[in-house]
């Protein structure tokens, strides 16, 4: 008898364990001080690498450190909108309830990423290229990738309904996904300066190891900080829900009584 | 009379007999297009360079402008929820308010545009080609345009929200509309820039009904 009722009862798979929100939370508030910890020593070294233990360009001299933070946080401003548009997918076919909580909190920290790759870039061109702005493919990608996320937080905001803006939101950020690569590559096609990949190649890096290890630990520490923050911020949207639906109640409960 | 039909029609009714916005809009694309030479100076010269593209942004702004007519009014009359529960699928419907929206907002402006081309002191020949250009390449903002105004419509406050979030989206129409017009000395990428332009458009009309009846209908609910 027993046996059957195992049987017979649906497989819980983590899958389904974690869309419960307070489940997912008690899942993972014993990962965050880990994560912080290791964010935190994955910079400690990728920083002392960066700045004393990696050569100096023979042409750019210590301009070239920029790159630890600019690599990095370009690649994080790609892979946040993946994470995305992978929540989005989500939140539409399965109607996963966390998917929708992972992809609000992870527009606002994929804009900060996107922001910061432009600013270090800027930064590190108006040594290098003499110019602080230059209307090449990649930068500009990268900038109209900004406008995308800050279109998608501005329509967070504007929404009243989050669960109902969560499947509307969804829609538009996977419309965003496809549009994307034929931004990018149009944008190539109209202009180019900067320079092709350099780090992930069919025939391996074009870089010496003394450059690559601090950007890679760089690389890590930026993708583990992201990770770090996205956990946070989906507590705290949990968290914010929840009082949203207890005040809710609070108001009902005045007018009934 | 079938349903595609009966809904493009009354759509281009509405908008004809209603006291419609179709010509608001195309005075403002005549007057984004006057408004250039008093920023940049009158000359001659620069100004036929610079046609263009200023004819292509008159354009991608005023019909940025008009997307809020596409679907709002029919969600606060509640036309838009008995669509929803119509025998033709939303996916259709929305084709036909897409193909309605084009002939009100993007035709007029084609109609209108000799007369910036005169303005702006085109020559004939690449006024041929931004013709062309803009008729290969209008369908593609109206497409995008129709994604951006399914998103918003649920939202009160939605009007100036859809040309933030479509102006990021439209950029590859801009290029390659721009693109499609000959231009200067170097090699001449026009052909190739209009079959890309084209390309666009058709996916952009064929796959936007969809995503913008999925939006609709998941902001409904």
């Amino acid at each position: 008898m027993s046996a059957m009722t195992v049987v017979s009862a649906p497989k819980q798979r983590w899958w389904n364990r974690i869309a419960h929100p307070g489940q997912f939370v008690a899942w993972t508030r014993p990962l965050l001080w880990p994560l912080v910890l290791c964010t935190a020593l994955l910079f400690a070294v990728g920083l002392w690498f960066a700045f004393f233990n990696s050569p100096q360009d023979y042409q750019m001299g210590d301009t070239v450190r920029i790159m630890y933070v600019h690599v990095p946080t370009a690649w994080l401003s790609q892979f946040v909108y993946a994470t995305m548009a992978v929540s989005a997918l989500g939140s539409l076919v399965w109607r996963h309830p966390l998917a929708d909580v992972a992809m609000k909190a992870a527009a606002p920290l994929g804009a900060s990423f996107t922001a910061l790759a432009l600013f270090t870039g800027s930064l590190w061109g108006r040594p290098t290229w003499g110019t602080f702005w230059e209307w090449d493919g990649r930068m500009t990608s990268t900038l109209v990738l900004l406008f995308i996320y800050l279109g998608i937080i501005a329509l967070w905001r504007a929404f009243d309904d989050q669960l109902r803006g969560a499947r509307v939101i969804a829609v538009f950020t996977l419309v965003g996904a496809v549009n994307i690569p034929i931004i990018k590559f149009s944008v190539d096609w109209w202009s180019t300066l900067h320079q092709p990949a350099s780090v992930f190649r069919a025939d391996g890096p074009r870089m010496p190891g003394s450059i690559l290890t601090p950007l890679f630990v760089m690389f890590f520490a930026f993708t583990f900080l992201f990770i770090t923050l996205q956990l946070k911020s989906m507590h705290t949207e949990i968290k914010r829900r929840r009082v949203m639906s207890l005040e809710r109640r609070a108001v009902q409960g005045a007018a009934d009584a | 009379m079938n349903a595609f039909g009966a809904t493009l029609a009354r759509d281009l009714r509405l908008a004809l007999r209603g006291g419609g916005d179709v010509l608001t809009l195309v005075l403002f694309f005549v007057i984004v297009g006057v408004v250039v030479p008093f920023a940049v100076g009158p000359d001659q010269a620069l100004l036929a360079r610079l046609a263009p593209g200023m004819i292509w942004i008159a354009a991608f702004l005023s019909m940025l402008l008009g997307l809020d007519r596409l679907f709002r009014p029919d969600h606060e009359d509640g036309t838009l929820l008995l669509l929803r529960q119509a025998d033709l699928p939303l996916p259709a419907i929305v084709a036909a308010k897409l193909v309605a929206h084009w002939l009100l907002a993007a035709l007029p402006l084609l109609l209108a545009s000799p007369l910036l081309a005169l303005l702006l002191s085109m020559d004939l020949a690449s006024f041929w080609r931004t013709l062309l250009s803009l008729a290969v390449g209008t369908p593609a903002l109206a497409a995008f345009g129709a994604i951006g105004a399914s998103i918003t419509v649920g939202i009160g406050r939605g009007g100036l929200l859809a040309p933030i979030l479509i102006a990021p989206l439209s950029v590859p129409v801009l290029i390659f509309g721009v693109g499609a017009i000959p231009a200067g000395p170097g090699p001449d990428q026009s052909g190739s820039a209009l079959l890309f332009l084209a390309a666009i458009s058709l996916i952009a009309c064929a796959t936007a009904p969809f995503a913008a009846a999925l939006a609709i209908n998941a902001g409904e609910d």
